[in-house]
């Protein structure tokens, strides 16, 4: 899911500050660049990696409640440099932006946080690993058992997370090309947790139960010209295959996939394999049909509530979608750039 | 018809120049002190507005000793809360806020939040604020902060400020996530403040801005006499002119109807030029009544001037108005004046108007007087003064002519009797620009009598209240306790300034934890206290409340105050306190601490030797590194305190003496419009034998004496306004009140000044009389008026 790299310098709202920052910003060569055959070592990578430009670490969870309800789950962690070093104090270049999101079929509730790295308000360390943002937190004694937790105004979550299967390197053992002209990431993920704990809504508490897919990027490149946005599906089928795929949205459209197999064996395919269209044209799409001939796939995704707007500091689309068709099963959509 | 009336109507102006001059000039010069002052509140309260909506107003905060540890430990527990540190750099505001975590709101909307932590080290402020920013390597972005502020990150302002780690208050965001833990489990030591209201300080400065427009109001009034002198002259001299139109076939109305539009013609003329004087005034004070608001309330103000509606439109209405009210009498009586009734001038008549006079004027004096024995409020205390002044002034021309009959009574020889008999005679002509002069005197003694009494009661506090030698500020408890261990040896004692904010029966307050020492028994001084107050305080059975809290929450002694939810404690004594304008209370350190165990002392009074606080100071510099803007001395805090004062006071002298100026003028239009009339009375004496130059002398002594007499009985009046300035206004507008003292040298020095003002005025005059050719005497005799 290399296009969600793009989110940062797409919609944050300090896009501006890339360029603003004391002749360290616009050239993207002060930072690191990811590199092709750099093998990912953990669980250092787990971690920050502050030389980059942009980073986030990603978590969405289908659930289902103790009421027999369909519940999507996000906690979503952003890094952002201004300069690619690191530090302590104020002056610390490093800004962090979180993101978390309940949805229910009803409803949807978001809450966004904002805080600097280098005074302990916000940060990631490896080992034991720990992502968080104020009381935003990510955390466990290893990656395979983490707890995680967030709320805002009217709603919040704690969860516990365990790891059923192995990390997956996502395109050339961990690097990742996200568009046509070479750029590239440094992408692995874990979408093999299980989940457990609360959710806190309005009506009340709610136990949970599900699965929960994990994505960590890190990048410096910015979106090319002619892309105005993505369309991001991460698919997990009853049968215990998932499917990770985008559509790149552009002068012509750029579309890549990652085909994980039950045991975590991936398979990357390359552009023009993943189709995904939606089914209505007109209006914002909360139903897309979903095709990948490699695999035999050809299903239907809807949205569980097509009202899964995340109201942040720039809006985009993202909630939980259920699968039907010539596979069954659970997942979550975003789209960006779609306007509002 | 029209064109024909209205040129020969303006025909009289053109004739009369030193008129039309009379009556622009007067309209102009009470309009621009109004709009001037107008112009300035308008800015102030504008400035209020906007610090009201800045940064954080509205919410909570947090406050006590916040270091960067206990604000991430807060957000870290799930309080939405953003830090801000606030200080002065060069004379500006400088404050230094968390935009990624600052709530949203004008501040932030003004400045690009990206760049104010990405800028490498931008400071965000209005131009003219920019300015005055001394060098500091950061780089100046114009922006629309608050009046008188500089924004910047928190990081470069801690930087700037040399305060380096330290935090002074976090806001706390009105959205708060669904739970988190009490603040006494997170960060014990800091309290919790309820929102502080713009409304506290738009009531504070609302006396202030009353005392301007009571002055505005005042130099208008003034202004106004000098235009209804000069439209009452008018008329009389356009009497002829007019019985003559009527004559010709102009119709009565049509004849009202222009000579109204003709007058609303030069009073928009005059308020035009009114109004942009008035801008010039208001510029001219606006940066003193920035400083003086900052200086007594902590209000920022910011330093320039727009044009706002509000003013300069209520400038043009009061001139419009104000010509409508001094002409409306005399357009009056031309519409009811017969045809054939006499041409005469009327300035014989105008003495029967006296009677009617002095009863009004009894009226409005015994109207003030009911209101000083039995009114209550601000907006009392400026009607009985306004009905003070107006009764004052109308009774004026009474006194007057009864000195002036006095004196011709006992004056010797034929001229001396002439000599008061004249003056007697002119005084209708003068006695609306005498008016003017007794209202300027007396505003001048009764505001120079306030401040000087203010100012001697003041300085006498400030020794008895600045009685430590040396102040010392630490920037955290640590360094505050170190200060303490190190002074204790070198001092004769060190007096812990215990102090944490709160509100005492809705009212904002702070609160006092004092030392049993001599310090205190042997320099403070009570309004009113019950025996052995000292050691009924160090026993704990009791409190001091300064005069403020006490007015402002009607107590007295005895009555119980609440120190916390769980102690009250009576009042003990009531201290003077004309410092500040919120209420204190001092209870003993020992309470102190037991209730508010969270609070270190900062500040420390260090008691020693005069002789040696430099050389503490030294010790404290090299053995504590503490900076000198940590230290101050006795001597150099009174002189602190005593130019806040001054400063204070600079933009009522300064309108005093605009006051005075106007009625100088109002006095030498009112004798060179005279000249000419009086010709007829002066000619015959002169073919009596009295030479031009006499006679000039005579002028000459005739505007001294009545200026003179004017000023004796403005004092008085300055007087009893200075009384209601202390007792009823300084009460509300400060919350003390102070004793009247008098200051004779002061008084004989503005009667110097007025007398000077008189000469002046009547100097041109005098000197025209002298070199007047003799055929205009002489053909007084050819004509029949």
């Amino acid at each position: 899911m290399n296009v969600k790299l793009l989110i940062l310098l797409v919609l944050l709202p300090f896009q501006a500050l890339a360029q603003g920052f004391a002749g360290l910003g616009s050239e993207a060569g002060d930072f690191a660049q990811p590199e092709r055959g750099h093998v990912l070592t953990f669980p250092e990578d787990h971690g920050a990696h502050p030389a980059f430009r942009i980073e986030w670490w990603y978590m969405t969870a289908n659930l289902k409640g103790a009421d027999g309800r369909d519940y999507g789950l996000q906690w979503t962690l952003f890094r952002s440099a201004l300069a690619p070093v690191d530090g302590q104090g104020w002056e610390t270049p490093q800004v962090y932006m979180g993101h978390a999101a309940v949805t229910t079929p009803e409803a949807h509730f978001v809450a966004e946080r904002l805080a600097r790295g280098g005074i302990g308000q916000a940060g990631v360390t490896a080992s034991p690993f720990a992502a968080w943002i104020d009381e935003w937190a990510l955390m466990g004694p290893d990656f395979d058992h983490l707890t995680m937790r967030a709320q805002g105004s009217d709603f919040g979550y704690d969860v516990a997370l365990t790891a059923k299967g192995p990390l997956v390197l996502q395109g050339d053992r961990g690097y990742s090309f996200k568009s046509a002209s070479g750029q590239a990431s440094h992408y692995y993920s874990q979408p093999f947790f299980d989940l457990t704990g609360t959710l806190t809504l309005p009506e009340g508490e709610v136990a949970v139960t599900g699965q929960a897919w994990f994505d960590h990027e890190w990048s410096s490149q910015p979106l090319a010209e002619d892309q105005t946005g993505w369309d991001w599906f991460s698919l997990s089928f009853d049968t215990g295959d998932k499917l990770m795929g985008f559509v790149l949205r552009g002068e012509s459209d750029y579309t890549s996939a990652t085909w994980i197999a039950a045991d975590g064996t991936a398979t990357p395919l390359p552009n023009g394999a993943f189709q995904a269209e939606p089914v209505e044209q007109t209006g914002l799409p909360t139903t897309w049909r979903v095709t990948l001939a490699e695999q035999g796939l050809d299903v239907t995704v809807t949205a569980l509530n097509p009202g899964a707007w995340m109201t942040t500091s720039v809006p985009y689309w993202e909630g939980p979608v259920t699968i039907t068709g010539s596979h069954q099963g659970r997942g979550y959509l975003e789209m960006t750039g779609r306007g509002d | 018809m029209i064109w024909a009336i209205l040129s020969a109507l303006l025909g009289h102006w053109r004739r009369n120049p030193l008129q039309l001059l009379t009556l622009l000039a007067g309209l102009a010069l009470g309009t621009a002190l109004w709009s001037g002052v107008q112009a300035i509140n308008a800015e102030a309260r504008a400035s209020y507005d906007e610090a009201a909506s800045a940064l954080g107003a509205g919410l909570s905060e947090l406050r006590g000793p916040i270091t960067l540890e206990t604000y991430v430990a807060l957000r870290r527990a799930g309080w939405n809360v953003s830090p801000v540190i606030e200080g002065r750099l060069g004379g500006v505001r400088l404050l230094g806020i968390e935009p990624l975590t600052a709530p949203r709101g004008p501040v932030t909307q003004g400045a690009d939040i990206a760049s104010l932590i990405t800028g490498g080290d931008q400071i965000f402020a209005r131009e003219e604020v920019l300015a005055r920013l001394p060098e500091t390597g950061a780089k100046g972005v114009v922006a629309e902060t608050p009046p008188d502020t500089a924004l910047a990150d928190i990081g470069l302002a801690q930087r700037l400020l040399g305060r380096e780690g330290q935090i002074d208050r976090l806001i706390v965001a009105a959205d708060q996530p669904l739970s988190r833990p009490p603040l006494t489990e997170v960060a014990p030591g800091l309290t919790l403040r309820a929102p502080s209201s713009g409304q506290d300080v738009a009531r504070l400065t609302d006396s202030f801005h009353l005392n301007l427009t009571a002055f505005g109001l005042l130099s208008f009034a003034v202004g106004l006499f000098i235009v209804h002198g000069a439209i009452g002259l008018a008329f009389e001299q356009r009497r002829p002119m007019v019985r003559t139109l009527r004559a010709l076939g102009a119709p009565l109305r049509g004849l009202v109807v222009l000579i109204a539009a003709e007058l609303a013609l030069l009073a928009l003329v005059a308020g035009a030029l009114g109004v942009v004087l008035g801008y010039l005034v208001a510029a001219t004070l606006l940066p003193d009544v920035a400083a003086t608001l900052r200086g007594l309330y902590g209000a920022e103000v910011s330093g320039a001037l727009s044009l706002r509606p509000s003013w300069w439109l209520s400038g043009m209405a009061m001139a419009l108005g104000g010509t409508a009210v001094a002409a409306g009498g005399a357009l009056w009586s031309l519409a009811r004046t017969p045809l054939l009734a006499s041409a005469q001038p009327r300035a014989w008549v105008l003495a029967r108007r006296g009677r009617w006079q002095l009863a009004l004027s009894l009226a409005l004096l015994a109207l003030a007087g009911g209101l000083a024995l039995w009114g209550q409020g601000l907006i009392l205390g400026f009607v009985m003064l306004g009905a003070l002044f107006i009764g004052g002034a109308l009774a004026l021309p009474t006194l007057l002519a009864g000195a002036l009959g006095l004196g011709g009574a006992r004056a010797k020889g034929p001229v001396a009797q002439w000599f008061w008999a004249d003056t007697e005679q002119q005084l209708p002509g003068l006695s609306l620009a005498l008016m003017a002069l007794l209202l300027a005197m007396a505003a001048n003694v009764g505001v120079s009598t306030m401040v000087s009494s203010f100012r001697t009661t003041f300085v006498a506090f400030l020794d008895q209240r600045l009685a430590s030698e040396l102040y010392v500020t630490a920037t955290d408890a640590t360094q505050a306790s170190a200060i303490e261990a190190f002074a204790a040896p070198r001092t004769d004692a060190v007096l812990p300034i215990l102090m944490t904010e709160t509100r005492i029966k809705g009212l904002p307050a702070t609160i006092y934890g004092a030392r049993n020492h001599r310090t205190y028994r042997d320099n403070w001084r009570f309004l009113e206290a019950a025996p052995g107050v000292w050691e009924s305080l160090a026993r704990g059975e009791g409190l001091l409340v300064n005069e403020q809290l006490f007015r402002r929450a009607g107590l007295r002694l005895g009555a119980m105050v609440p120190v916390d939810e769980t102690l009250s404690l009576p009042v003990l004594g009531i201290y003077g306190d004309y410092g500040n304008p919120v209420g204190q209370v001092v209870i003993t350190e020992t309470t102190f601490r037991q209730h508010f165990p969270q609070v270190t002392a900062q500040r420390f009074g260090l008691r020693l030797d005069p002789k040696g606080v430099p050389a503490l100071r030294q010790s404290l510099r090299e053995g504590l590194g503490l900076d000198d803007s940590a230290m101050i001395d006795q001597a150099g805090l009174k002189a602190m305190s005593l130019a806040v004062f001054e400063r204070t006071f600079t933009v009522t002298a300064a309108l005093n003496v605009l006051t005075l100026a106007v009625a100088g003028f109002a006095i030498l239009m009112s004798l060179l419009t005279l000249a000419a009339m009086r010709l007829p009375q002066l000619a015959p004496v002169w073919a009596l034998g009295l030479t031009r130059a006499q006679l000039a002398r005579l002028e000459m002594a005739r505007a001294m004496v009545l200026a003179a007499l004017t000023g004796v009985l403005a004092l008085p009046l300055g007087l009893a306004l200075a009384w209601a300035l202390l007792a009823v206004v300084n009460v509300e507008a400060f919350g003390w009140r102070l004793p009247l003292y008098l200051f004779p040298l002061d008084y004989l020095r503005l009667g110097l000044w007025a007398l000077l003002a008189a000469g002046l005025a009547a100097l041109w005059p005098a000197f025209r009389l002298s070199r007047m050719p003799p055929t205009a005497l002489l053909g007084v005799f050819r004509h029949e008026r």
